[in-house]
């Protein structure tokens, strides 16, 4: 066994993976509530992608010693949940794990992890509690669309992350599509750094009603948002387009422009509504977003498809899942943002840390609110059903394998491949590196058919990857 | 206070970063947007998800091979190869 390989075992009452929104507030509740804790998380320091900053390492922090959060919204919740992080990571009661990926988690729980950055240095632990609570995110839902294999072409979340942690921007001149709430932050935030945003095309026609939904689902504050973004769009003369896509990304060896055009409700492309856009170097896009679920799926907890179409985990008032033990926190219950993510980590966290509590729980008015909330807007923002009429048979829809959608129709129409895990033994479909993160949902919807949405087995069939990161062999050799 | 500069080689060339950012970041800001090669169809690929999940910006740093650009921090002296 090599020193890369060697690793500790660290035993604690409750192991929490991910210090995002939700997995900060599961830690510090855990931890407050007289829990011995681990987190586990893939990032270099706390936050996840919502809290993404720059290196607290090298960034000059402001005169209040405290990160700098120019740009993020609940910024002030952060900066509590991490005071309150710090002060259980000196009093011992939180042992933080940056830098590691978990590969494997066994039942009972054992979590095996790898550095995520192999020149890092970081040292693999393995972490064992008898509760577990997960809180492992998401990432942007991708639909493909001719070209968007194009160097230059970007995850509209991986756009931000890159603003947020670098303090720069990946070109010049932008293009943002795609559906949901989240394309604004986004396009306001490379204005706000400078960038040109071209447009922002947004496949849904919702924001007329956005302010009223808001104030009917008892959160106000997401209207104060919309109008926020609202403003920096004027202010910053982005023109936001709705019933309107990319219907392909133009270039030769990296993204130069896009072809967009008008949609009808069901997303078929309305004739003579055609124009392009040149000179564009970075294309974003977002279809909402698929919840991290191979843990969750590779412990086998019962799951369900949201409001969204998205693969999420069932869980009670505790946010306990189906798994005795096993709480599941933010996007991996439903898709709903980072304050809902907050609520539902600080109850799981409160929750782990007292398995026996035999008191009652009732959920809290401001979880059933915000969800209710995020239902409406996944209803506001659907993915449009005909989205595979936009794609051309030699269209690439994964990534890894190149994979096209020609090949993806043909073995479900003449193989019978109708489900994800069919369609990726005949086509190599999301067997390359990403293991279907990236094509998964796509492939399974081309799966179903015309019309059709892939149904919960298929998506779980996707999640499901023997390993949930790639490791050494050394690392599965070290196991007993 | 501004972090400091940082030089790194990318395929032999240097190229000036800043502390703290990813390699795909100090690539992508210095107009280098391409820098795999996919395997059967040859075709150019960098940064697509810019959070570790899509494994489509891998490069080789200090002679480890497949490593995430969007994750990898820069340091003094690190030497990157595209693939």
């Amino acid at each position: 066994m090599s020193d890369a390989v060697s690793s500790s075992t660290i035993s604690v009452d409750v192991a929490v993976v991910g210090a995002g929104p939700a997995g900060l507030a599961a830690a510090v509740a855990a931890a407050e509530a007289g829990a011995r804790v681990a987190v586990v998380d893939a990032g270099a320091q706390p936050g996840g992608q919502f809290w993404r900053h720059a290196r607290e390492t090298v960034q000059p922090e402001a005169a209040d010693d405290q990160p700098d959060g120019h740009g993020h919204h609940g910024w002030s919740t952060y900066l509590d949940l991490r005071a309150r992080f710090d002060a259980a990571q000196r009093a011992g009661r939180i042992t933080y794990l940056p830098g590691l990926q978990v590969w494997m988690a066994e039942p009972g729980f054992t979590l095996h992890t790898t550095p995520a950055v192999a020149s890092s240095g970081t040292v693999p632990a393995t972490v064992t509690a008898s509760r577990l609570v997960l809180c492992p995110g998401g990432y942007d839902r991708q639909l493909p669309v001719p070209g968007w294999e194009l160097p230059g072409v970007m995850a509209a979340g991986g756009i931000q992350a890159f603003i947020k942690a670098n303090g720069v921007l990946p070109g010049k001149r932008f293009v943002i599509a795609g559906t949901g709430p989240f394309l604004l932050p986004v396009a306001a935030g490379i204005a706000e750094a400078g960038g040109k945003v071209l447009a922002v095309l947004e496949s849904s026609a919702p924001s007329a009603w956005l302010p009223h939904l808001a104030a009917a689902s008892g959160v106000p504050g997401k209207a104060l948002e919309g109008a926020e973004y609202a403003a920096l769009f004027a202010r910053h003369r982005i023109p936001y387009r709705t019933r309107s896509i990319v219907t392909e990304v133009l270039g030769s060896g990296r993204a130069e422009g896009v072809r967009t055009a008008k949609v009808d409700a069901e997303g078929r492309v309305r004739p003579g509504t055609g124009r392009a856009y040149t000179d564009v170097d970075v294309v974003g896009f977002g279809w909402g977003f698929t919840p991290q679920m191979e843990l969750p799926v590779s412990l086998g907890v019962d799951t369900r498809i949201d409001a969204d179409g998205s693969l999420v985990g069932v869980v009670d008032e505790r946010q306990q899942s189906s798994v005795p033990g096993l709480f599941l926190a933010g996007e991996v219950t439903g898709v709903g943002g980072a304050t809902l993510a907050v609520l539902e980590g600080l109850a799981a966290g409160a929750a782990a840390a007292r398995p026996d509590s035999t008191t009652p729980v009732k959920q809290p008015a401001a979880i059933t609110r915000h969800r209710r909330f995020a239902q409406a807007m996944h209803q506001a923002h659907p993915v449009p059903a005909a989205w595979p009429d936009w794609l051309t048979p030699d269209t690439t829809v994964c990534r890894c394998e190149e994979v096209t959608a020609g090949e993806i129709t043909e073995a479900r129409d003449n193989l019978g491949a109708r489900d994800a895990r069919s369609l990726k033994s005949f086509t190599r479909a999301g067997m390359g590196w990403c293991q279907g993160r990236v094509c998964g949902f796509a492939a399974a919807c081309l799966g179903a058919g015309p019309g059709e949405a892939p149904d919960a087995g298929s998506l779980a069939g996707s999640a499901k990857r023997p390993l949930a990161a790639p490791v050494a062999i050394g690392e599965l050799a070290a196991l007993d | 206070m501004n972090p400091q500069p940082v030089t790194i080689t990318f395929d032999g060339r240097p190229l000036t970063a800043t502390a703290g950012q990813s390699v795909g970041a100090a690539l992508a800001s210095q107009g280098v947007t391409a820098w795999r090669s996919t395997r059967k169809g040859g075709k150019p690929r960098g940064l697509f998800c810019g959070i570790g999940v899509c494994f489509d910006c891998l490069v080789t740093v200090d002679g480890e091979t497949n490593q995430r650009a969007c994750l990898v921090e820069v340091c003094e002296g690190m030497e990157v190869e595209g693939s």
